[in-house]
């Protein structure tokens, strides 16, 4: 299991991450935006920390924290970000459909509410094939108003299924506050499933990984899926067109009190100064390499947008006969 | 060489792919214990057990989403759903997850059956044609059987297929007999084929207007007309060449489909038999389609769905050309 040092380090990852692709968007080398992950780190630190390699995740439109999380390489997957042919999906997917089947990440996906279904049949092909493999489905606030997510819950329930529900509330789903949209509660939802459920503090990591810990243990003995609602907070913009269009539906008061408990330094203040200094450096040689490697690598050739259409090979048409 | 009908090739052919590959599950709405509300899957649950043949929640999205986490972790997911106008809660998740996957990543061998067409007397949402809406997103195959031979064999060549398809069954046929030859090499699934040669017009039909198009042909051979009856059998991707060499023969074509003409199957079969044919053309291509309105109540099916008659009506009026 990881120790203080190696969540700091996954925290201090992501958040140096998404603060360069940030950079990469004002430059124009990554197209169409992002949705920062900036100030929920710990969530998907800890719930990570808490799974196998073999255990499997997915992911939401905000998902570059779950991915580097669970493993993926930050350079294939900064290069996905920039649509580069070495990227994780070879640039096809982007920021909201980064995948990596083998190391269980079964992509960030841009429909909200939409892959908690998905985590449910991969959960249940463990569960078939005898394994005691899990499945966690990340989620916003949004999301749990969702049909789907809903039927996700009760299947999962009903089956017995090894999913973890992680639900990362972090107060707003745009500009839409979740008191404005969710009527009861998020845990409320789960309850009426039987799924058993709590609220913690998404900004200490330690706490989320001591909650996911035990509902992971309870999924792989056979005792079915978990509901967790991590309370945090979205630092930045729901995405980064907003830091052109500036929206005024958080006021400073709410920023501020939202800012005010940032995992990192929460994290990071269990650590010898020297030590985290030291992580810190070595993050951002990382980083570094990353970026160097994605904007070093080719873009695709746009001809190819026709191939891989179908596992048969069979080309897609073109517009014309 | 046996004689069974529709309904119980299918039921053959899903036993077969039982049988041969562990990996293949059933999953739907009441196919175990009922064995389907048309029996298609009758006995299946009995001798493979419910955990492979599995009666799921009322809940279509949450269905095909799951399947979608089974194929993602190697199992082969045929989906039953119930009736046609069901499907749509799912489409969300058949065009926004289904279909793009492969794209991306990797390829879903996933299918999903669709018993379609009217004619049997049904309330609203149990009679529809959704075809063309599969077969417009680029990502899907989709096929449809129309004789005991072909449901026997498309359905395993399409539990096979890695990717994933739209498998459309034309239930006011599932009662019709016909020979099944278990035995033979199968024609291949994204392949049309000439049902009933003839030298003087065309006809293109799928599903349950093949029978209707050969009866036409009957009827018009008394007349000294001989049509060229034509199963697309494929829908997308559409194997237009024996189409064209048929057309290119006899200078005249009629579509029939039951699903309304509006930007449908029919408008595309007329646009590419008009770039590719133009000069062999004695006349416009007809339609011979299912009127653009709502699948209309069941006392007036009769005048909606098309038939012998208006098949020879639309033969009539090309040769009056
Ligand atoms: C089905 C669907 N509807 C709408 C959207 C547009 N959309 C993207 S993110 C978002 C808000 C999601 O809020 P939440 O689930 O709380 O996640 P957060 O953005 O706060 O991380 C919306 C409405 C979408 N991507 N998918
Ligand atoms: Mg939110």
């Amino acid at each position: 299991m990881p120790d203080a040092v190696a969540l700091y380090r996954t925290i201090r990852l992501i958040r140096r991450f998404e603060e360069r692709a940030i950079e990469l968007v004002r430059s124009g080398d990554i197209v169409g935006g992002v949705h920062p992950y900036l100030g929920q780190e710990a969530i998907a630190t800890g719930v990570c920390a808490a799974l196998r390699p073999d255990d499997v995740i997915t992911s939401t439109h905000r998902g570059h924290g779950h991915v580097l999380a669970k493993g993926a390489d930050p350079a294939r997957m900064m290069a996905e970000l920039a649509g580069r042919v070495t990227g994780l999906n070879r640039g096809r997917g982007g920021s909201m459909h980064a995948a990596d089947f083998s190391l269980g990440i079964l992509g960030a996906n841009a429909i909200v509410g939409a892959a908690g279904a998905i985590a449910c049949g991969a959960a249940w092909a463990g569960m078939l094939a005898g394994s005691d493999r899990v499945a966690v489905t990340f989620f916003g606030d949004g999301a749990v108003n969702q049909g789907v997510l809903l039927e996700a819950m009760n299947l999962a329930a009903l089956r017995r299924l090894p999913v973890l529900f992680v639900c990362e509330n972090n107060g707003y789903a745009t500009t839409m506050p979740t008191a404005g949209a969710v009527a009861g509660t998020i845990t409320g939802r789960a309850a009426a499933f039987g799924i058993p459920a709590s609220t913690v503090d998404g900004m200490d990591v330690s706490v989320v990984l001591d909650a996911a810990r035990e509902a992971v243990e309870r999924a792989r003995a056979g005792a079915g899926p978990t509901m967790l609602e991590c309370l945090t907070y979205r630092f930045d913009a729901h995405h980064t067109f907003e830091h052109r269009v500036r929206l005024r539906y958080r006021d400073d008061a709410d920023v501020a009190a939202g800012r005010s408990r940032d995992p990192m330094q929460i994290q990071g203040a269990r650590l010898d100064p020297d030590e985290r200094t030291r992580i810190d450096v070595a993050v951002e040689t990382v980083l570094d390499e990353a970026v160097r490697f994605a904007l070093a690598s080719d873009h695709p050739d746009p001809a190819g947008a026709l191939d891989h259409l179908y596992a048969s090979g069979l080309r897609a048409r073109p517009g014309v006969a | 060489m046996e004689t069974v009908t529709i309904g119980k090739a299918l039921n053959l052919g899903l036993r077969r792919a039982l049988e041969d590959d562990p990996k293949v599950i059933l999953m739907g709405e009441d196919i175990g214990r009922l064995g389907g509300v048309f029996r298609i899957t009758d006995g299946l649950q009995k001798d493979f057990g419910d955990d492979r043949v599995i009666d799921t929640p009322l809940a279509e999205s949450g269905i095909v989403g799951t399947a979608v986490g089974l194929c993602l972790r190697g199992y082969r997911p045929v989906l039953e759903i119930q009736f046609d106008g069901f499907v749509y809660p799912a489409y969300d998740q058949i065009v926004s997850q289904v279909a793009k996957m492969h794209y991306r990543s990797r390829g879903l061998p996933i299918v999903i059956r669709i018993p379609f067409g009217g004619g049997i007397g049904a309330v609203e949402h149990h009679s529809e044609s959704p075809e063309a809406y599969f077969s417009h997103t680029a990502g899907l195959k989709v096929v449809v059987c129309a004789n005991p031979n072909d449901a026997y064999w498309m359905i395993q060549q399409a539990i096979a297929s890695d990717d994933p398809i739209i498998f459309f069954e034309p239930k006011r046929r599932y009662w019709e007999k016909g020979p099944v030859d278990t035995d033979a090499e199968p024609y291949p699934l994204h392949a049309a084929r000439v049902a009933r040669p003839g030298t003087d017009a065309t006809v293109v039909a799928y599903g349950p207007m093949v029978r209707t198009a050969l009866d036409a042909a009957t009827a018009a051979a008394e007349e000294g007309r001989e049509l060229e009856v034509i199963d697309l059998r494929s829908i997308s991707p559409l194997d237009m060449a024996p189409v064209y060499e048929s057309v290119r023969k006899t200078g005249r074509l009629v579509v029939v489909h039951e699903a309304p003409s509006n930007v449908g199957v029919g408008a595309e079969i007329a646009a590419r038999v008009t770039e590719q044919c133009f000069y062999s053309l004695e006349a416009p291509v007809l339609r011979v389609c299912g009127f653009n309105v709502p699948y209309p109540a069941a006392r007036v099916e009769e005048d909606f769905l098309p038939d012998l008659d208006r098949v020879l009506d639309a033969v009539d009026r090309s040769f009056g050309w």
